[in-house]
């Protein structure tokens, strides 16, 4: 495997996904993705030099809205799926130290 | 001897924009609204929702980049900064990092060291992040979405800047900018313009930059000018002391007047920006670019210079005036109406200055209408009141915008131009006051003022000061 | 005519003809539903009341002559990674598996208005990621051809929910192959239309440079039908694209002479099963004797199309199941230490295995240092990609080939390799990353009874031509599916 995942990687990578991994799927990870960037290495092989990076298929583009307003109060919907609420707002673990 | 440090500063600027919808939803971007009323599933980031971009943002942004100096980026894209906190209800901001709006810009700031350039590196279109409550009685903290999405622009300086003097005049003069273009009223105090300070220090004479810092919050002249103080000494001290500056996200508290780092473990700072697959390309042709160019208002410099060819007033009131859009236009609009520039400066600067200090006001919060203002010049100009009955008139029609003529005639004001029943007044008054009469026939010219006030009195303030010292003096 | 055994179209005719009511077409599937749910697990949530309501008020609009489209009164069955005002919208995954959404997708709007009764939602890989309905975190759906076998996936509870008459039609969403697949691994016909065709407003997002909500139906008819009422300009997405083509039953015509047809090499090498090869290969004679240009040619580039994929796919997924950290909705774990704690173990307990590894690789590749040799190397080969296929389409109209290597494998057999499992989409992934309109169709059955699929590829907007061939090919082929499984 060309591909080693140290587990500091693993670590890091999951600060910025917000997974918290046990020993066990730790191990399964840096495993499978380690292959899975061997098996993505494979695109080296093609010479991209010069070739624009595609993000969007069709010529679509400018894509507006006029500034109008179009939504009116709907609190009580919007809160309506929170695990926590109170007056109004989200309940999240304090924010500051 | 002392080494000598010099101080560089760059400035990322965040301007909301005044838009009247948000930036990817139609929620309104009203003020003082109940917690998540102006809210909807794009900007509370609920499965399934898309943004659209608001036409207005990428017009106000063009604008700004215009008035700047900068070239408009003509195939641009926004792209997702990734990083979670729960005012982001996305946990990702939409911004743009890899084609900003706008690049390479300059402004002219001018300080008691004379004029100098501040290059522009760009400007850049987001959206806001939500409101953030520390709930103590919980122990938790609570989101308000209203603000989430609101449109922002960030304007990212170069380290052009040497001293908190260039970077308060560099920010004035974005704000007039910015204010001139309607595109926002910029008030640090209330968040709708926020700066950010990026600051190093190298020994003088050196070419490469030291270390720097980021600093935020801070919300005011005061406080940027006090943490610039607090941060080049800081890193100062940690350079002589042989340590390290440590390039990081600094917090300022004005109140301690002191800073602290804001890192923590789970603050990666690693964004894995990406072009946002939700969003497709803006494509501005020379066209639009043109429309907007035309639609540019006349800024301040221009501005000043027509008023000292235009008006007969002074540099300074030129100054001020010119100092604030919102003011320009009243005192532009006044003088269209037929008023006397001069007369019209003289409100401005005087009672207008008076009651904005004494109820802590931006000129930006004026709510008179010149027509009001136009006919209070015309009832002082007719002599139908006088001018401390103006006065008065003018601190009604400052708080709830009045119409001078009705106010004048609903309460009696005008002025007693009478002859007859001001005389009969003036005879009682030197009746009634022998002392001060004999002071007067004693040669004790002041005595005559405290006539002349007695008269006004009995006259609850409607005469004509002129014409009863006249009066006074003849029957005298 | 049993009712189940008609088509959308058919069953529409019948209920404007009143020859069957929409109650009777409702009581029909929840019947078929207590018969075979048990066994197959199609749907994480019926809505049996709300579809005996709905029933009620579409006859009366009916009735009132307000309803009169080729779908109206016909069941309909989501896939649950579209958002339904009031009705639970899980993707399958334990972390949405209390989320009521309080709006309806604009393609669930497009069939309500045409008179569509909506059934539930049908089960799916969680967040669609993957190929099998096996990473559901509300069971594994079977295949109504064979229960021991996978129905394909990720939209494999709308694709069994089809082929076992639990509904008429079903919408499912396709981002490297996931409407075609199923389809082709339970016998029905799938489309993925034109890449903005189909407003993706209210579908949760995967990959959204490349998810497209499309049909999953009986036959190509059907298929034609449900186009004509999803494909709609949509101000609310900006990747909608504005179109005034989208009369695609005027495309059911029997008639491919003439039509170039390309067959690429590159689809029938290595890996294919040799039945799936004959079927498929058997299907493009049958055009040919039909008067169509057969020509065999190289697409290239095929095996790069996997890595491509799972890059921009995994890259967009981890940015969009961001916002899935127990504040807004869903799942919040029970005990936490502070914030930080509360997202990872919330996010940990709540997203399957197959989901967090696709986050984690995504992460990864944007991450700094890595996104220009991955994620923009990535978005380079895709343009390359693209290349090919224009370049192929200046020479045919239509490219035609195998769904997949094999048809539906046994249940428990793919999860355990990723890679291989990957493996598996191999030519349906290309179809998304060039934005193209992909259908699927059975062209025949294997030796262990299970259906075999066609796979149909046009160029952007062209999905007229599919339609035509494939509903030529459907004549040349005959009736096709398992009336037995019902009884």
């Amino acid at each position: 495997m060309a591909n080693i995942i140290s587990d500091e990687t693993i670590e890091y990578v999951g600060i910025l996904a917000k997974l918290e991994l046990s020993g066990e799927e730790k191990e399964q990870a840096k495993k499978d993705m380690g292959s899975m960037l061997d098996y993505i290495d494979k695109l080296g092989e093609l010479d991209t030099q010069g070739v624009e990076p595609m993000s969007h298929v069709f010529p679509v583009k400018n894509v507006f809205r006029e500034d109008v307003v179009t939504n009116g109060n709907i609190r009580e919907e919007i809160l309506k799926n929170a695990p926590g609420e109170k007056d109004g707002m989200f309940v999240v673990p304090r924010t500051f130290e | 001897m002392a080494k000598q440090y010099e101080t560089v500063i760059g400035l990322e600027v965040h301007v909301e924009l005044a838009t009247k919808t948000k930036i990817f939803c139609g929620c309104s971007t009203a003020f003082g609204g109940e917690p998540n009323t102006h809210t909807c599933p794009v900007c509370t980031g609920m499965p399934g929702s898309l943004p659209v971009l608001n036409k207005q943002v990428l017009e106000y942004a063009v604008a700004v980049g215009l008035a700047t100096n900068c070239t408009i980026t003509q195939y641009c894209k926004f792209d997702r900064k990734n990083y979670f906190y729960p005012d982001n209800p996305q946990n990702y901001q939409i911004s743009q990092l890899y084609l900003p709006i706008c690049r390479n810009g300059k402004v002219e700031i001018e300080t008691e060291k004379g004029k100098k350039f501040v290059g522009i590196h760009e400007i850049h279109m987001e959206e806001d992040a939500g409101k953030l409550i520390h709930d103590e009685w919980d122990d938790c903290s609570l989101v308000d979405f209203n603000r989430s999405g609101v449109p922002l622009i960030e304007i990212v300086s170069e380290p052009d800047m040497r001293s908190a003097e260039e970077v308060i005049a560099y920010l004035e003069k974005l704000r007039m900018i910015i204010q001139y273009l309607g595109a926002s009223d910029c008030k640090l105090q209330e968040g709708s313009m926020r700066a950010d300070v990026n600051l190093s220090i190298r020994e003088a004479g050196q070419e490469a930059f030291g270390t720097r810092t980021e600093m935020k919050n801070l919300n005011s002249f005061k406080a940027i000018a006090r943490a610039i103080e607090g941060e080049r000494e800081r890193q100062i001290e940690l350079l002589e002391e042989g340590k390290k500056v440590v390039q990081e996200t600094r917090r300022w508290d004005d109140n301690k007047g002191e800073s602290y780092a804001m890192r923590s473990k789970e603050d990666a700072q690693d964004y894995r920006y990406f072009p946002d697959p939700d969003l497709v390309p803006i494509v501005l042709d020379d066209a639009f670019l043109d429309g907007i160019r035309r639609k540019q208002p006349e800024f301040r410099e221009e501005k000043m210079l027509r008023y000292k060819e235009e008006f007969d007033i002074p540099e300074y009131d030129i100054e001020i005036i010119t100092g604030s859009k919102h003011m320009a236009d009243i005192f532009e609009a006044t003088v269209a109406l037929g008023s006397q520039p001069k007369k019209v400066s003289n409100w401005l600067m005087v009672e207008t200055l008076r009651l904005l200090k004494e109820n802590g006001m931006d000129p930006e919060d004026i709510r008179f209408s010149p027509e009001h203002l136009s006919r209070l010049i015309a009832l002082t100009d007719a002599k139908a009141i006088n001018s401390s009955v103006a006065k008065e008139v003018f601190e009604v029609m400052f708080e709830q915008d009045i119409d001078p003529e009705k106010y004048v005639e609903e309460k009696g004001l005008k002025t007693v131009n009478d002859e007859g029943a001001l005389r009969k007044t003036v005879e009682e008054v030197i009746a009634g006051n022998p002392q001060s009469v004999e002071d007067y026939r004693n040669g004790k010219e002041k005595a005559i003022g405290f006539l002349v006030g007695q008269t006004m009195k009995a006259m609850k303030g409607k005469a004509d000061p002129g014409m009863v010292n006249r009066l006074l003096k003849e029957l005298l | 005519m049993n009712i189940l055994d008609m088509t959308a179209v058919e069953l529409a005719a019948a209920i404007k003809e009143r020859k069957v009511t929409v109650l009777e077409a409702v009581e029909a599937v929840l019947t078929q539903m207590e018969k075979s749910e048990e066994t197959f697990n199609c749907y994480v949530t019926v809505d049996k009341e709300g579809a005996l309501m709905q029933a009620g008020e579409v006859q009366r609009k009916i009735d009132a002559g307000e309803l009169t489209g080729p779908l109206a009164g016909v069941p309909v069955a989501i896939k649950d990674n579209m958002c339904t005002e009031g009705m639970l919208t899980t993707c399958s995954s334990k972390i949405l598996g209390n989320f009521v959404p309080t709006f309806s997708s604009e393609a669930v709007l497009n069939l309500q208005k045409a008179g569509a009764v909506i059934l539930g939602k049908t089960n799916m890989d969680e967040f669609a990621m993957g190929s099998t309905t096996e990473t559901s975190a509300f069971g594994v759906t079977k295949n109504p051809w064979n229960p021991e076998h996978v129905p394909g996936g990720s939209s494999g509870g709308s694709a069994a929910a089809v082929a076992a008459g639990e509904c008429f039609y079903a919408l499912g969403s396709d981002t490297g192959g996931s409407i075609r697949q199923p389809a082709s691994f339970c016998g029905v016909v799938g489309m993925k239309p034109t890449y903005g065709r189909v407003s993706r407003y209210g579908l949760i997002a995967y990959g959204s440079s490349l998810d497209q909500i499309g049909p999953l139906c009986k036959d190509v008819t059907d298929c034609a039908a449900i186009m004509e009422v999803i494909a709609s300009h949509d101000p609310k997405d900006s990747t909608s694209v504005e179109q005034d083509d989208t009369d695609f039953t005027t495309a059911l015509v029997e008639d491919v002479q003439g039509m170039r047809i390309g067959i690429p090499k590159d689809y029938f090498g290595e890996g294919l099963e040799p039945e799936v090869k004959e079927a498929v290969l058997g299907a493009a004679k049958a055009l040919e004797e039909k008067g169509a240009i057969v020509e065999e040619f190289d697409l290239s580039l095929v095996e790069y199309a996997i890595p491509t994929y799972y890059t921009i796919a995994a890259a967009e997924a981890s940015s969009n199941l961001e916002r899935f950290d127990g504040i807004k909705y869903g799942y919040r774990t029970s005990e936490y230490e502070g914030l930080h704690n509360m997202y990872k173990k919330s996010r940990s307990e709540g997203f399957g295995p197959e989901v967090k590894r696709r986050i984690m690789l995504g992460s990864f590749v944007l991450s700094s240092g890595y996104y220009d040799a991955y994620y923009l190397k990535a978005l380079r080969v895709k343009a390359l990609i693209k290349k090919a296929f224009d370049e192929a389409f200046a020479k045919y109209d239509v490219i035609l080939g195998p769904v997949a290597p094999t048809t539906a494998p046994k249940l428990g057999q793919s999860l355990s390799d990723p890679i291989k499992m990957y493996l598996g989409d191999i030519y349906t992934i290309s179809v998304n990353l060039a934005g193209l309109p992909g259908l699927s169709m059975p062209c025949g059955v294997d030796s262990k009874g299970l259906p075999i699929g066609l796979q149909l590829i046009g160029d952007c907007f062209q999905e007229k031509k599919l339609i035509q061939t494939a509903y030529t090919y459907e004549k040349i082929r005959g009736p096709f599916g398992r009336k037995e499984d019902r009884q």
